[in-house]
This record gives structure tokens, C-alpha cells and sequence, in this order.
């Protein structure tokens, strides 16, 4: 194997990313060229979710990104841009926003996935999860990855689908630490 | 084994670092790759490189912030190459970069520190990496900030740097320092950083990257993981991108 440079270390986002990471800072003077939606063709969803940590307490200040196949499963899609973030700050209930199109399956035994990175103050190095959906059963039940994760703790990487006024939304809550912590990968 | 090698950054939890504690996992991340015995993931499938675009001053922080006045403090140019672990080049890199203001205040509502607030410096600054993986901001020496960790805890002089490279797994949130600063051995989050690796994380002035009558020069190269890369054939500068 060939050597490799070392990497640059991981740092903490800090408290102060909103300045430069959302839109609703800074009255719009410089605006983020990523935004908190992915749009394409497929059934569009709205992604909600509150981050906890160990003593069970909001987390006010995380960031979320999502990268996300497209509704046919597709990674390489140039017409298609499957990255948005959104963060914990936006209002006082501590739920992030994101809005995207409910992607496709990648593979015979894949479930669809979206592949998320959260960050925040006091966390020094991010983390990676994946949100698998509540009414996809029989996929889910069928993914490689999922069927490897303890049962106890593979709902964790669910979010739950809640349909009203013709409006999709999936919760996924993160839990960093406690009985419910999220199960997060190195890939 | 992950090519993502976490002994290279810090530990979820640093005590010193007292938010780790109830913030960082428990729990060891699951190795994807050794679930599937694959390779090919979403995580490292995709491009984002050159799918973001930005301002024309969006790099330059002493005139992107201006509401009919200059920002004060010192001015620098902060430039690096982004390269990847083999030592490649990254063209197309989305970097964002946001600080404090020569008085160690952020333009956030959230900061309280009771330093100036600068009217006409945002902090924020972004811009995409050439073809040479070559980046370069215009900005002001941020000040040091005190905060609430310890007794008289105070962060060294920062800035905040965001890459997001070829894949998510790429992907990477650091900050870089600057030489000499003495609250560094004090700070538990530069700490954090295993002690053979802290040096990457600060900048050296360079006279060449210095502009006559304007600005000091700083430089900042940044290692990727660069996962999907293919390894350069020709042997590595060892010393030329710490
Ligand atoms: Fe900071």
C-alpha cells in the first residue's frame, strides 16, 4: 500500500456556523449556496427531526446535511443535486427542516436511504447516519446494512412517515448518546 | 478498516472539552464497509465537486461585509492548496470559512462577548478551489474570544473552515490557527487533536503569499480523505503539504 498523507484533523463546528452554513442569517447579505432543499423529479418530503444529547436535552445549535440518491436510485444523476443542510436553530422547538424528494432504491437489497452528517458544538468530529423509511417494510427488511444492526437498536436509522393535508413528513430524531443512540458509521 | 481514519482527528469525548461529554457517541461508529464487504456506498458515490457556485466577493471578507466603511484590524490573505491523501489535487472544492472580527466578536445574535461589533465585516466568506485545488480568501486577523469552558478560557485566534470535496465522505469541518499564538496549549479543542497531528491545524506566514502594501500572507494547505481518488503514480513531496 502506498503511503498517504496525513489528513487534516476534524474541528467542532462551534456555535457560530448559522453566520455562514443558513440563509436566515446576516438579513440574506451573503447567502449559502447550499440550501434546506433538493428538488427533482419523485414524491416530494419534508425531513423533520430534533437532536438530544446523553442528558436528554435539545441540542439548539446542530447541523444537518443529507446526500441522497434520486427517486430512480441513481448517485450520478448530473441533473440532480442530492445535498442540502439545515440546522437546529431555525426556531425554538429545535427541529431541523429539510425538504427533498423521497429517493429511490440503489440496489437489489438496499432499502432507500438518505446518508446524513450531523455536527455541532461539542462534537469535535462529525458523525455519519443513515434514515431509512418507516413505510417501507419489506425493503427494509430485505437491506444488507440494516439486517447487520443489533435489533435493538436498527430503529434508530427509521423515520417515521406521518401524512396529512396531502403533505409527507418524516420525523428522524437523533439521540447522541442513552438508550436510543442513534447508531452512526464510518464509511 | 475504513480508509476514514479516525485516530487522525479527535475523540468523540474530551473531557476537557466539557459540551463532549453529553454531545460526542458512546457507542463505536459501525464500519460500512465491513457491513457490506463493498466498496461502493452512497456515502462514496456522487460528485459535489464544482456543483456549487459563489459571489464574486463572497472570498473577500474585508469588501464583502462593507456597509460604506473598511473593517478594521489586520489584513491577510489566507491561501492553501486543498490536496487529497495521495497527494492529488482537489479542483472544484466547495471551502466556507466564517470567524470572529479583529475584536474576537461574531456577527451572530447568539455571541454575547462584550467586544465591538465591526459594521462592516460579516466573517463569512466562501469561495471554490481551482484547477490546481489552489483556494484564497481576503480577510482580517480574527481576535481571541473568551468563553465559558474553564476559568479564563479564552480560544486562540481561529478561523472556521468547511470543505466539501468529491464525496460526503470527503467531507470535512476544521479550523486553522495561527503560529506562535500562545493560548494554544490551553485550549482543550485544539488539544483534542491527537499531539502528532495539532501542527497541520496551523498556518504558517509566508512572504510570497504576502501582497506588498496590503496584507500579510498566511498558508493553509488541507488533506482530504479523498476516498474515491485514484493514488498519483509518482512519489510523494513528503514535506509539502503539512
Ligand atoms: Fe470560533
Amino acid at each position: 500500500m502506498k503511503a498517504t498523507l496525513p489528513l487534516t484533523p476534524s474541528q467542532t463546528v462551534g456555535p457560530f456556523f448559522t453566520i455562514a452554513m443558513s440563509n436566515c442569517e446576516n438579513e440574506g447579505r451573503l447567502s449559502s449556496p447550499v440550501g434546506n432543499e433538493i428538488s427533482g423529479m419523485g414524491e416530494p418530503v419534508i425531513l423533520v427531526g430534533r437532536v438530544f444529547d446523553g442528558e436528554q436535552n435539545m441540542v439548539p445549535d446542530a447541523l444537518i446535511e443529507i446526500f441522497q440518491a434520486d427517486a430512480a436510485g441513481s448517485f450520478t444523476n448530473p441533473d440532480f443535486l442530492g445535498f442540502a443542510r439545515s440546522h437546529t436553530g431555525n426556531n425554538t422547538d429545535g427541529y431541523y427542516l429539510l425538504k427533498t424528494i423521497k429517493p429511490g432504491a440503489t440496489g437489489s437489497s438496499a432499502a432507500p436511504y438518505i446518508s446524513a452528517i450531523v455536527y455541532m458544538r461539542g462534537l469535535l468530529t462529525h458523525v455519519y447516519t443513515r434514515i431509512y423509511f418507516s413505510d417501507e417494510i419489506d425493503a427494509n427488511a430485505e437491506d444488507a446494512i440494516l439486517a447487520q444492526i443489533d435489533d435493538g437498536r436498527r430503529d434508530t436509522l427509521i423515520a417515521q412517515r406521518n401524512d396529512s393535508d396531502g403533505v409527507v413528513t418524516y420525523e428522524f430524531n437523533i439521540h447522541m448518546q442513552g438508550d436510543k443512540e442513534t447508531v452512526f458509521f464510518s464509511i | 478498516m475504513s480508509p476514514i481514519d479516525l485516530s487522525q482527528h479527535p475523540p468523540f469525548i474530551y473531557p476537557d472539552y466539557k459540551s463532549s461529554v453529553s454531545r460526542g457517541p458512546l457507542q463505536s461508529p459501525i464500519d460500512l464497509v465491513g457491513l457490506t464487504n463493498q466498496r461502493e456506498s452512497g456515502e462514496r458515490s456522487g460528485s459535489l465537486v464544482n456543483r456549487f457556485s459563489v459571489g464574486k466577493l463572497d472570498h473577500d471578507l474585508i469588501r464583502n461585509g462593507q456597509q460604506g466603511g473598511l473593517p478594521l484590524g489586520e489584513r491577510m490573505v489566507v491561501s492553501g492548496c486543498v490536496v487529497n491523501q495521495w497527494g492529488k489535487p482537489e479542483a472544484g472544492v466547495l471551502v466556507e470559512a466564517w470567524q470572529a472580527n479583529a475584536s474576537g466578536r461574531y456577527a451572530h445574535r447568539v455571541d454575547q462577548h462584550d467586544a465591538p461589533i465591526d459594521p462592516n465585516f460579516l466573517g463569512v466568506g466562501r469561495c471554490v478551489t481551482d484547477r490546481d485545488g489552489n483556494y484564497r480568501f481576503y480577510t482580517i486577523k480574527p481576535g481571541a474570544y473568551p468563553w465559558k469552558n474553564h476559568p479564563n478560557a479564552w480560544r486562540p485566534q481561529h478561523i472556521h473552515f468547511s470543505l466539501i470535496g468529491e464525496t460526503i465522505a470527503d467531507r470535512l469541518v476544521t479550523q486553522m490557527y495561527f503560529p506562535g499564538d500562545p493560548l494554544l496549549e490551553y485550549d482543550p479543542i485544539f488539544s483534542a487533536v491527537p499531539a502528532n497531528a495539532r501542527e497541520r491545524l496551523i498556518s504558517n506566514f509566508d512572504l510570497g503569499i504576502t501582497e506588498a502594501d496590503f496584507a500579510l500572507g498566511y498558508r493553509f494547505d488541507i488533506v482530504l480523505a479523498g476516498i474515491n481518488a485514484t493514488p498519483v503514480e509518482n512519489d510523494l513531496d513528503e514535506g509539502g503539504h503539512n
